[in-house]
């Protein structure tokens, strides 16, 4: 199935995804990597509220290259650096999409289910394709302090995709399937 | 003047290695492209595909991480720049992440600031080795941090000979590659040198895809490596498919009695570089 969802995203739309669907964002997208993820659940355990909501939006784990007000490059980084932090994230400030590469633990993929959420997987080194989806920088958050790669940037996006749905609200994880048939695999292979 | 020409030179072919990928990395993806049967991993190829030529017309880096720049120099003992050429690759560097634009890679690791130019301590990396004559050659290597993370030694009990590499290459690599944006291409090198087996690993990454190692007996090993790490149905991206490995590459030295290192090393699809010649009147060519 093909979607085109629009930012807030609702319950119900996340809902209705299931593992190997493809779908495009449009609306609001925010970067966070290891710092940015830290950085807001430091704020919201000290009560404070970040500069912005993350309500219904799509969180990317993407350091891009940005030159003035034109994003450059803006692929996915690996998401595994973020499991640690990301069931948090997502209880926290209720986005409704990650978007990444190499899917992510099942600590995520619990809260996934619990809030749901869905991850959805942008092809890794396409820094061009993923670019043309963004449309302007509404505004960037923690620049001097992270560096251009680990600040929270707020991009428009229209279409930007396509994104596979890796692992859907409903404890599916398309990345578990594969690592667990290689695992087996594995296993036969050293037998023989 | 002759030194302003060189920075020029070397920071055009920084920035061309990020926009554009050699031709053998072009046909090893598209002859993998030819023989997947999976539907999610051919989406993934048709995304690597419309990526590549957006930066071409676009004149933008493939992928926003344009990585640690990494230098291998071979440099000739004459050559009338040998002395200031640490220099003119760090200028080099700077140049290139202002006019391409690269994404600035580094960062302190204690106060975390980023330096802002992919300059620092220690970087640009920059690996030498001295020969005779006149000429530098030289090549660029803009290592994304996502196929470094991957990288791997294990000092072996020698005991398990090169059967016990090739299991430690297989089974580190199924739980790798998924996250080191496969289709990849791997480094192996083996030796009694824990530095030196990574050393080997990373400079065979440089090779064009698809040569062979010229004693049989390690071709073979290499290509026995590649199908099974392929068998295993990681692919691209690791959301399933045929291929995982466009190729695997092993060289080695010779090893203390009691000592087995093992270094692997991967590079991404987006296996960018760029090999140039700096000839002794200031001229820099770049070699296809």
């Amino acid at each position: 199935m093909i979607l085109e969802l629009r930012t807030p995203i609702k319950d119900e739309d996340i809902y209705a995804l299931k593992a190997g669907d493809v779908i495009h964002i449009t609306g609001k997208m925010v970067t966070a990597r290891d710092a940015a993820h830290q950085k807001a659940l430091g704020f919201r355990k000290e009560g404070k509220e970040i500069p912005v909501s993350l309500e219904g939006l799509a969180v990317f784990h993407c350091g891009p290259i940005v030159k003035g007000k034109e994003v450059i490059a803006a692929g996915p980084t690996t998401s595994t650096r973020m499991e640690s932090l990301e069931a948090d994230f997502i209880r926290e400030f209720n986005v409704k999409v990650i978007i990444g590469k190499g899917g992510m633990g099942d600590k995520t993929l619990k809260a996934l289910e619990e809030n749901t959420c869905v991850y959805c997987s942008f092809t890794g080194g396409c820094g061009v394709l993923a670019s043309n989806g963004i449309k302007s920088i509404e505004k960037v958050i923690w620049l001097e302090e992270l560096g251009a790669p680990e600040a929270l940037w707020v991009f428009n996006v229209e279409r930007f995709g396509p994104l596979i749905v890796s692992m859907d609200s409903h404890g599916r994880s398309l990345y578990k399937e594969v690592e667990e048939r290689a695992r087996e695999r594995l296993k036969d292979y050293f037998k023989e | 003047m002759g030194k302003d020409k060189i920075i020029e030179g070397i920071a055009e072919a920084i920035k061309k290695s990020v926009i554009g990928l050699p031709d053998d990395v072009l046909s090893a993806l598209e002859e993998a492209y030819e023989i997947e049967s999976s539907e999610t991993a051919k989406t993934q190829f048709k995304a690597i595909f419309e990526n590549i030529e957006m930066g071409a017309r676009e004149v933008k880096p493939l992928c926003q991480d344009t990585g640690t720049i990494t230098f291998y120099i071979t440099a000739g003992s004459s050559s009338p720049f040998l002395s200031e050429f640490e220099d003119i690759l760090t200028k080099a560097t700077r140049r290139a992440t202002e006019i391409t634009p690269l994404r600035p890679n580094t960062v302190d690791p204690f106060t975390h600031k980023n330096v802002g130019d992919n300059t620092g301590r220690y970087i640009p990396y920059i690996n030498w080795e001295i020969t005779g004559g006149e000429e530098i050659d030289l090549w660029v290597l803009p290592k994304g941090g996502g196929s470094e993370n991957s990288t791997a030694l294990a000092m072996l009990s020698p005991g398990l000979g090169v059967d016990g590499v090739k299991k430690f290459v297989i089974e580190h690599s199924s739980k790798v590659i998924g996250r080191t944006c496969p289709p990849v291409v791997i480094g192996v090198g083996i030796s009694g040198v824990a530095d030196l087996s990574i050393k080997l690993a990373k400079k065979l990454l440089l090779l064009p895809i698809g040569k062979r190692n010229e004693d049989p007996k390690i071709a073979e090993l290499e290509v026995e490596i590649m199908n099974a790490i392929n068998g295993l149905g990681i692919g691209t991206m690791g959301l399933g498919g045929d291929t995982s490995v466009l190729d695997v590459k092993i060289d080695y030295s010779h090893r203390h009695p009691a000592s087995l290192a093992a270094g692997v090393a991967y590079e991404c699809w987006c296996d960018r570089k760029a090999h140039l010649k700096i000839k002794p009147n200031g001229e820099v060519g770049m070699i296809e």
